[in-house]
C-alpha cells in the first residue's frame, strides 16, 4: 500500500516524451517571405541564416529529380530557369485558375490541366512536375523548420503558422495540410494581425482600442481590437485575401511593359518573361521607398529596354489600390460603431507599409502617426512565437479572435442563408433545421459558401455535403439538425443528424478549392517515406497523454477518497496503476490502451464508491432545493 | 451531481472543473444568464460582463488546453462555443431582449414578417425608409442617424421598464421595434458608404 502512493505521487510519473523537444515554433508563412521565430522563457529569438537575414523569400525552385531549393537561392534561380521557380504561392492557396491575375494576358504561373474529379484546386507545372499550392507551401514550410531545427540542434514537430485574417476556409485548410505534409503539428492557426498586436501589446502593455493595419505581399488585412490587462479581443476584421504589394508590382510591371511595347513593338511572352518583368517592378518599387525617381532594364529574350519611374508617378499607379485599403479601414469601424478618434493607435504590419504612399494614407485617416517599431516584417512571427510558447508552457494572456467572412448555405433560386455572421466570437456553432421536400427522400445536398454577398455565385463556394442516411419519411416530416462548428483555427467542421430517429448523418465533404481526405492521405506517404511512421508515432503519442491523464485523474481520486477502499481494492488498483506505468514507454500503442482500459475496469467499484459518498455528502444538511445544481 | 468523465467522482453539474482531478467538464444546460453568472434582468452592466466573460475564457478558451487529450480539448471548445454565444446574446441589447421574450413563452416574429399586428411599427419604418432614400447629404443623413439613435436610446429604457414590470407583451412589442431600427441604422452606415464615394 505505500508503496502504491509512493508510485502514484504525480511529480514521479516519468515524462513519456523524454528526448522529443516540446518546443514549438512560430511560423509567418508569407506571400513573399518568410519568417520563423522561437520564444523561450518569454524572450523570442527571429531565426536568421549565417548572413543575418531574417526573411527567407517565400520562392521555390525545382530540380529535375523533384528536390526543391528555398529562399535566396531560388530566387537567384529565377533569371536563369525562370520555369523551375515559383514565388507568391500563398495567393494560390484555395484558390482556383479562375482567381489568377495575369499580366499582359499572361499568367506567371504554367497551370496543369484539371483534373476530372470536382475539386477546382488549381495544380501548377513547375520544373517538369505538376503541383499544388499546398504541397509548394509545404517545401516552404519544410525549410523554415529545418532552419528552426538547425539552429536549436533539435527536432521540432510542432508549430504555430499565422494567416491573414481575411483567410477563408480554403484557405486556412489548405495551409493546414501544407503543415501536415510538412510533418509539422499545427497548434494554432493564428490571424496575421492578432499575432502582430499580441507582438506589440506585450511589448508596450497597451491598452485601449488598436487597429492593426496588415499590407503583406499578397493580402489586406484590418482588424480592430480591444487590449486590456492581457485580453486581445478583436472586435471586427475585414480586408481583401488578394491586395498586397503584389498589386503595385503588377502596376508598375505592367507600366515598364507597355513602354517596351511602344519601344520594341508587339512581343508574346511567355510565363517566365512575365515573371522577370515583376522581379523588376519589385526591384523599382522598393527603391522608391527611399529615394525620389530611378531607372531600370529590363532584358526578355535579346532586348533590353529601360524604364524611368519617379514616386509621383508610382503613387498614381497605385492610388486606387491604396485608397481601397482605407475605404476597408473605414467600414471596419464603422460596422463596429466607431469613429477613427477612438482608436488609440494603429500598428503597421508587413512589408508593403514601407510604401511611402500606404504610410501617409494611414496617418491621415486615423489623424496619427502609426507604430512600426517593431520591424513590420518579423513583428507577425515574433507574436506567432509568442502564442507558440503561450500554447505549450502556458500564459496569461488571452486571444479571443473572430470569424471574417459570414458562412451561408445555398437556398431556392441561388440565394444565400447566413448561418454564422461574420465578426462573430470563435469558436462558435450554429444548428440548422433542413427538412425533405419528396416522401421517402433519404439523401439531401447541402452547399457551403463563405461571403456577405446574396447571391451564391458573388460568394466562394466552400465544400458540398451530402446528407445521406435519412430514414425514408414523408415529406418534411424529418428534422435534420446540421451543426456548423467553427473552432479556435478558424476552421469549419460541418456535423448532422436526424431529429426525430436520433440517427446520425454521414457528412461527405466535397471542399470545393482543396485535397479531399484520399488526396492528402496519399499526399503525406508521397512526400515522406515516413508517413507512416509519422501517423504511428502520432497516435502512440495520444495513447499516452491519455494513459497519463488516466493515471493522473485516479492518482488524485486516491488522494481525495482512498479510505472508501479496503486494503485489496486499493492493491488491486495500485497493481494496475504499476501496470500501466511500466508500459508507458512503450512503443505499442495497443499494449499501452490496453493496460489503461483495465485500470479503467480496475476502478469501477471505486467510482461508484466515490458517487455514493458525493451525493451523501451533498444531501447532508442541504435542502432539496440545491440538490439540482 | 454527476460522475466526472474523468476520474468518475462526484462532480456539481455546473462546475467547470472536478474539484478532484481537475479535468474540465461539459458545459452544463444552463441560462445565457445563469453561464455568466448573472440575474435574469435585462439590465445588463456591460463592464461587469466583459470581466466575467473574460475570466471564464481565461479559464477555458481551447488555447489553454492546446496539449491536453482529445478529449479535454473537445470539451474546451464546447464551453467556449457556449460562452461565446452567452457573452454575444447577452452584449447586445436586441439579442438580450428577443432572449428574454423567448424565455418568458413569447416569440418575437422575425424581421420583415407580414404579420406584425403593430401597425405603427410598420409605418414608422416605411417612413423612415422612405427618408432615407431621399436623403442627399451627409448632414441630412447625420440627422436621421442622431433621431434613430435616440429612439432607440429610448426603447432600450422602455425595454428596461417592460421587463421591471414583467410585462412580457410590451417587451415583446418594444423587441420588434427595436429590431427594425437596428436595421434603420445598418442602413444608414450603407448610404453614408454611397455618399462617400
Amino acid at each position: 500500500m505505500v508503496q502504491v502512493l509512493q508510485i502514484l505521487e504525480p511529480g514521479q510519473i516519468p515524462d513519456p516524451h523524454e528526448g522529443e523537444t516540446d518546443i514549438a515554433i512560430g511560423i509567418d508563412l508569407g506571400t513573399t517571405n518568410s519568417v520563423v521565430a522561437i520564444c523561450s522563457k518569454n524572450t523570442t529569438e527571429v531565426i536568421k541564416d549565417e548572413d543575418g537575414g531574417a526573411l527567407v523569400p517565400s520562392v521555390v525552385a525545382y530540380a529535375p529529380d523533384g528536390s526543391a531549393i528555398v529562399g535566396e537561392l531560388a530566387k537567384r534561380v529565377l533569371l536563369s530557369r525562370p520555369d523551375s521557380v515559383v514565388g507568391s504561392i500563398k495567393r494560390l492557396m484555395g484558390r482556383g485558375p479562375k482567381d489568377l491575375k495575369s499580366l499582359g494576358g499572361q499568367l506567371p504561373y504554367d497551370l496543369a490541366p484539371q483534373g476530372d474529379d470536382d475539386s477546382q484546386l488549381v495544380r501548377l507545372n513547375v520544373g517538369g512536375h505538376t503541383l499544388t499550392p499546398i504541397e509548394i507551401s509545404a517545401d516552404i514550410l519544410r525549410a523554415l523548420r529545418e532552419r528552426a531545427e538547425q539552429h536549436i540542434s533539435a527536432v521540432i514537430k510542432k508549430a504555430v503558422i499565422t494567416v491573414p485574417a481575411y483567410f477563408d476556409d480554403a484557405q486556412r485548410t489548405a495551409t493546414k495540410d501544407a503543415a501536415r505534409l510538412a510533418g509539422l503539428d499545427v497548434l494554432r492557426l493564428v490571424n496575421e494581425p492578432t499575432a502582430a498586436a499580441l507582438a506589440y501589446g506585450l511589448d508596450k502593455s497597451a491598452e485601449g482600442m488598436y487597429v492593426v493595419f496588415d499590407l503583406g505581399g499578397g493580402t489586406f488585412d484590418v482588424s480592430l481590437l480591444r487590449m486590456q490587462k492581457g485580453v486581445f479581443q478583436v472586435l471586427a476584421t475585414g480586408g481583401d485575401a488578394a491586395l498586397g504589394g503584389d498589386d503595385f508590382d503588377h502596376a508598375i510591371a505592367d507600366c515598364f511593359l507597355q513602354q517596351r511595347h511602344a519601344q520594341v513593338g508587339e512581343e508574346t511572352l511567355s510565363s517566365g518573361d512575365v515573371k522577370v518583368a515583376l522581379m523588376t517592378a519589385r526591384l523599382a518599387k522598393e527603391c522608391l521607398t527611399q529615394t525620389q525617381s530611378g531607372e531600370w532594364m529590363l532584358t526578355i529574350g535579346e532586348q533590353t529596354t529601360r524604364h524611368s519611374l519617379d514616386l509621383a508617378a508610382f503613387n498614381d499607379l497605385i492610388a486606387a489600390d491604396v485608397k481601397r485599403t482605407v475605404k476597408i479601414c473605414h467600414e471596419v469601424l464603422t460596422e463596429a460603431g466607431f469613429d477613427a478618434e477612438d482608436i488609440s493607435g494603429v500598428v503597421l504590419v508587413g512589408g508593403s507599409t514601407r510604401v511611402p504612399l500606404v504610410r501617409q494614407a494611414v496617418a491621415d485617416y486615423f489623424g496619427c502617426e502609426p507604430l512600426a517599431d517593431i520591424d513590420p516584417d518579423q513583428v507577425v512571427a515574433v507574436g506567432a512565437a509568442l502564442q507558440a510558447e503561450a500554447l505549450t508552457v502556458g500564459s496569461d494572456t488571452l486571444l479571443l479572435d473572430i470569424t471574417p467572412l459570414s458562412l451561408g448555405l445555398e437556398t431556392m433560386g441561388g440565394l444565400v442563408e447566413k448561418v454564422i455572421a461574420r465578426n462573430t466570437p470563435i469558436p462558435v456553432a450554429k444548428a440548422q433545421e433542413f427538412t425533405t421536400f419528396k416522401d421517402g427522400q433519404t439523401a439531401m445536398a447541402i452547399h457551403v459558401v463563405q461571403g456577405e454577398r446574396e447571391l451564391v455565385d458573388q460568394n466562394r463556394s466552400l465544400a458540398r455535403f451530402n446528407l445521406t442516411g435519412i430514414p425514408p419519411m414523408a415529406a418534411g416530416a424529418a428534422h435534420i439538425r446540421v451543426t456548423f462548428q467553427v473552432d479556435a483555427d478558424g476552421l469549419l467542421t460541418v456535423s448532422a443528424a436526424e431529429d426525430t430517429s436520433g440517427i446520425e448523418q454521414h457528412v461527405e465533404v466535397k471542399p470545393t478549392y482543396g485535397l479531399s481526405e484520399d488526396e492528402m492521405t496519399k499526399m503525406l506517404y508521397d512526400s515522406m517515406a515516413n508517413a507512416q511512421d509519422d501517423m504511428q508515432l502520432r497516435l502512440l503519442t495520444e495513447a499516452r497523454v491519455e494513459a497519463e491523464r488516466a493515471m493522473n485523474a485516479v492518482t488524485s481520486a486516491l488522494q481525495a477518497d482512498c479510505r472508501l477502499l479496503s486494503v485489496e481494492e486499493r492493491e488491486a488498483i495500485g497493481e494496475k496503476m504499476d501496470a500501466l506505468h511500466h508500459v508507458l514507454k512503450s512503443q505499442d500503442r495497443d499494449v499501452i490502451n490496453s493496460a489503461a482500459e483495465q485500470l479503467d475496469v480496475a476502478t469501477r467499484i471505486f467510482a461508484e464508491k466515490r458517487m455514493d459518498k458525493g451525493i451523501r455528502d451533498a444531501l447532508t444538511g442541504v435542502d432539496v432545493e440545491t440538490l439540482s445544481d | 451531481m454527476k460522475p466526472c468523465w474523468s476520474c468518475k467522482g462526484p462532480v456539481k453539474i455546473s462546475a467547470l472543473f472536478c474539484p478532484t482531478c481537475g479535468a474540465v467538464q461539459g458545459p452544463a444546460a444552463v441560462s445565457h444568464f445563469q453561464r455568466l453568472g448573472f440575474e435574469l434582468s435585462f439590465d445588463v452592466d456591460i463592464k461587469r460582463l466583459d470581466q466575467m466573460y473574460f475570466d471564464l475564457q481565461r479559464q477555458l478558451h481551447p488555447d489553454r488546453f492546446a496539449g491536453k487529450s482529445p478529449k479535454e480539448k473537445a470539451l474546451s471548445q464546447q464551453q467556449a462555443t457556449a460562452l461565446n454565444d452567452a457573452y454575444e446574446t447577452l452584449k447586445d441589447p436586441l439579442r438580450r431582449a428577443d432572449y428574454m421574450v423567448h424565455l418568458k413563452g413569447v416569440d418575437v416574429l422575425p424581421e420583415g414578417c407580414n404579420l406584425v399586428v403593430d401597425q405603427s411599427i410598420l409605418i414608422e419604418a416605411m417612413e423612415m425608409r422612405e427618408q432615407l432614400s431621399a436623403v442627399e447629404t451627409l448632414a441630412d443623413l447625420n440627422d436621421i442617424a442622431k433621431h434613430s439613435k435616440a429612439e432607440i436610446d429610448k426603447v432600450i429604457s422602455d425595454l428596461s421598464a417592460a421587463f421591471g414590470g414583467q410585462d412580457y407583451e410590451a417587451a415583446s412589442k418594444l423587441t420588434t421595434r427595436l429590431k427594425y431600427l437596428q436595421k434603420m441604422m445598418g442602413e444608414v452606415r450603407h448610404v453614408r458608404a454611397r455618399l462617400m464615394t
